[in-house]
């Protein structure tokens, strides 16, 4: 498969070329190349940037697994396929991606971009997309990165893409790494415990959680690494199995990971929880919008215009409308 | 390399007054020297070279560019092997090597500051003893600078587990083509708005010039383990390396070379490779103590199923420093063979290299030339060296032949024009061939969101017809010779 796209300018019909499948190519044609439309997937984060223009038309990506290769670690997933569904089929194989696992689709999750909860072990959202295909604001399917697991041929679109909220391209289908599911692996809690002494003793974490009192570790690997990494907690404190992560408040800020010792205490309101070494904070308050340099905005603004010049694709939505923050509308997660 | 246009006199004399006597060169012989990289590109052509300090140089070098209409190149060492760093068209020139500041490490957030200029062994050796080092690492990482790591998005052997250096990018400050000053990303893991972090890691000089960097810093492993593999054959090698990664094992790196190299680094540096054996595979995984002892158990096992005919285990860190060191000077060695080499950096899908490595060497057959291999087998990463001597007539057009049919045998089995090295002038008239007039047409879009009047980098990345520059004016190069 070569990432080639033909489609003759003006012409919205003619998408499929080699290696866009039918579905892809039909749902192009779905969105056209007239008139305000919006990807939908299950509504998870449907509030984040802003509420959309009356009048938009909602779209839903195709669906199904394409093609998984193990043994190249990667997988070809339509944007509409749910990201449960992936990762079932996926773990048949023994393996994983680093897609979070929140009620949501591919495409939704890659349009939102936020990460696992277990984003320390697994890595951010933004490094497991290699190749990504999507629906321009003239109705063409658009490829972007490569077929293999390290490329560096053109611009990085697929990192463009993800995380943003659909306003610049309607996201198809992608090529997503995968990785192995760890042999064994474990939650554990502890209450009192220093976080920073966790993360310091600990030499890869999957997650460390805190709420200013209680630490939460998941720790994950071989066995016999995971049994040495657990003795090594226990010099810091007494620990307990437990079956998964805390209750996350559904609020999500962002935050320098140096900063999390004072900050959430100080910002977050109760009940907040914090993703140590991350960054990442769940809270029930939301995250006050973050100030954009001009020179920032006005980079935004040329790429928003560049990739949507007509304000097509989701309109009424920003990327720097109030992000993370924005809490679900329409359905928990 | 032909008559060098003279730069005029108003912009020099500007220049001067920013950067002081010592900051400017206009002779011909810095122009030369900066006319070129490691690439085989000898068309480049260099207006004034600036060697600025700080950001606020680079900013008013960019803005009196700006005010004279002369596009500006960024440039770190010039090892780039796509020609990324090669000036097009007089352009001025912008030295990053000055600014090479380590300017702040923070263990605790994981996190360093960096000058662009910063060398990338410079940084890994200022954080050793901490524990930590910066994970990409290219083979040139004795030379090569980090902003020249982030424009190009370089790899290394160890980018197979850890990551390519988008993955250790968290923020950039950027000189914006027009002049304006950017910070693109942050230490939060989430920033607000679109990832132009990302857009602008392997940019290769045409979105702005980095001025600052945020990198992430890896803690040292705990444990680990370095094996070397001999094979009586190169599909063998070829084959064990996709029956590794099949495995679930996710080796830190995994490294081929040929019998060629193998003999020339031993000649070179005496790092203790077996001469006879037809490919070698180093492989290396590293982590902690249960998963390094199992995976190195687990690739020997593999790797004698395949048809190891030796496996050895390095005994200390000694005998692994040697190794590593054959492996990282290979290119080096190539010296040993014939003085000139040409390297195709292309990647095919793990299943296909053992194919793809056979048609390789077919086509420098039928083109009668000498190829070497010594490539990142692991993600499938080919680096095929045709060697050469510069001086036999009518060999450039041989080696530029064979190269053109490499990639085209790269992609026809599923792979990418570009693993590591970029595009820059070497690949960009084979972007076609991997991408569509749409696909071109959206990169096209994110570049000109960053310089809309194509004054960064310009003649590069992108082909005629979807670049902003008119190439041909830019390079005069005569037909037939590149592309
Ligand atoms: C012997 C040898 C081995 C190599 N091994 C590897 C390898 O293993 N992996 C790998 O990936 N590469 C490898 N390379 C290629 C090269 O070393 C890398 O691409 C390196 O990152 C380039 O860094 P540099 O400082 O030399 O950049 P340069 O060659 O000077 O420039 C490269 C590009 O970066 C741009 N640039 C430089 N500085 C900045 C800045 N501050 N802001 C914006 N743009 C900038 C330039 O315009 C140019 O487009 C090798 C090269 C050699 C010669």
């Amino acid at each position: 498969m070569t990432g080639r796209s033909a489609g003759a300018p003006g012409s919205a019909g003619s998408v499929a070329g080699a290696g866009v499948d039918r579905e892809v190519a039909a749902w192009a044609e779905e969105v056209g190349s007239d008139g305000p439309v919006a990807a939908v997937g299950s509504r998870t984060r449907w509030g984040l940037g802003g509420r959309l223009a009356s009048g938009t038309r909602l779209v839903s990506a195709p669906v199904g697994v394409v093609e998984h290769r193990p043994e190249e670690m990667t997988v070809r997933v339509r944007a509409g396929t749910p990201v449960a569904e992936l990762h079932a089929e996926l773990a048949a194989s023994g393996q994983r991606s680093a897609l979070p696992e929140r009620g949501g689709t591919v495409g939704g999750a890659l349009a939102v971009g936020e990460s696992d909860l277990c984003a320390l072990g697994r890595g951010p959202v933004r490094d497991a997309v290699l190749q990504v295909r999507y629906v321009s604001a003239d109705g063409r399917v658009v490829t972007g990165g490569g077929p293999t697991v390290k490329n560096v041929s053109g611009y990085d679109l697929p990192r463009l893409l993800v995380g943003s909220l659909g306003t610049i391209g309607l996201i198809a289908e992608v090529l997503l790494r995968t990785q192995p599911v760890p042999a064994v692996g474990t939650w554990l809690t502890s209450l009192g415990v220093d976080p920073w002494a966790a993360r310091e003793v600990l030499y890869r974490p999957a997650a460390i959680l805190w709420d200013g009192t209680s630490v939460w570790a998941r720790i994950e690997g071989h066995p016999d690494d995971v049994a040495a990494e657990r003795s090594a907690l226990g010099r810091l404190g007494r620990w307990e199995v437990v079956e998964g992560p805390p209750p996350l408040p559904v609020e999500r800020w962002s935050l320098p990971p140096g900063e999390l010792r004072t900050r959430p205490a100080a910002e977050c309101g109760p009940g907040w929880i914090a993703e140590v070494g991350v960054g990442v904070v769940h809270a029930a308050r939301s995250q006050p919008p973050r100030p954009v340099p001009a020179a920032v905005a006005e980079l935004h603004r040329r790429v928003k215009h560049g990739f949507d010049p007509a304000g097509r694709l989701a309109p009424g939505r920003s990327v720097l409308a109030g992000a993370p923050g924005a809490g679900p509308v329409g359905g928990g997660r | 390399m032909g008559s060098v246009p003279a730069p005029d006199d108003a912009l020099v004399s500007e220049l001067r007054s920013i950067l002081g006597p010592d900051g400017l060169r206009v002779d011909s012989a810095e122009r030369a020297l900066v006319a070129r990289d490691a690439s085989v590109f000898d068309r480049g052509r260099s207006g004034p070279v600036c060697f600025p300090r700080s950001a606020d140089q680079v900013r008013a070098v960019v803005l009196a560019a700006v005010r004279h209409g002369r596009a500006v190149v960024p440039r770190g060492a010039g090892t780039g092997l796509a020609g990324g760093a090669v000036p097009l068209g007089a352009p001025v020139v912008v030295a990053l090597t000055r600014m090479n500041r380590i300017l702040e490490v923070d263990v605790g957030a994981r996190v360093a500051w960096v000058e662009p200029g910063v060398v990338n062994l410079d940084l890994t050796r200022h954080l050793r003893p901490l524990g930590f080092h910066f994970a990409p690492d290219p083979s040139s990482q004795q030379a090569c600078t980090i902003g020249g790591n982030v424009a190009n998005n370089s790899g290394g052997p160890h980018c197979l587990a850890y990551g390519v250096t988008t993955s250790h990018v968290l923020a950039v400050e950027v000189v914006l083509p027009d002049g304006e000053v950017a910070l693109l990303g942050g230490l939060d893991p989430e920033p607000v708005g679109y990832d132009l972090r990302g857009a602008f890691v392997g940019g290769e000089g045409t979105l702005g010039i980095a001025t600052r960097i945020a990198v992430r810093i890896t803690p040292d492993p705990k444990a680990v383990r370095t094996l070397l593999l001999a094979f009586d054959s190169t599909v063998d090698a070829a084959e064990t390396v996709g029956a590794v990664i099949a495995a679930g094992i996710v080796p830190a790196a995994l490294e081929v070379m040929d019998r060629r190299i193998t003999e020339a680094v031993e000649r070179y540096v005496h790092a203790g490779y077996p001469t006879d054996a037809a490919a070698v595979l180093l492989a290396e995984v590293d982590g902690a103590p249960g998963e390094v002892g199992t995976g190195a158990e687990r690739i020997a096992d593999i790797g004698r199923a395949h048809g190891a005919v030796s496996v050895r285990v390095a005994a200390d860190d000694t005998e692994r420093a040697a190794l590593w060191k054959g492996r990282k000077t290979a290119f080096g060695a190539v010296a040993q063979i014939a003085p000139n080499y040409y390297l195709h950096d292309t990647v095919v899908p793990r299943h296909a290299l053992a194919e793809v490595l056979e048609e390789v060497y077919a086509i420098a057959a039928r083109h009668d030339l000498v190829v070497v291999n010594v490539f990142h087998a692991g993600d499938g990463n080919l680096h095929p060296l045709l060697v050469f001597d510069r001086r036999e007539p009518g060999i450039m057009e041989r080696v530029l032949a064979a190269g053109s049919e490499i990639v085209s045998a790269s992609l026809a089995a599923g792979g990418a024009l570009s693993g590591e090295h970029g595009i820059g002038v070497e690949k960009r008239d084979y972007m076609p061939l991997m991408f569509g007039p749409d696909d071109l047409d959206h990169q096209n879009r994110l570049r000109r969101a960053f310089d809309p009047d194509c004054r960064a980098n310009p003649g590069k990345v992108l082909p005629v017809g979807h670049s902003c520059a008119d190439i041909q004016a830019l390079e005069r190069v005569p037909t037939g010779v590149w592309g």
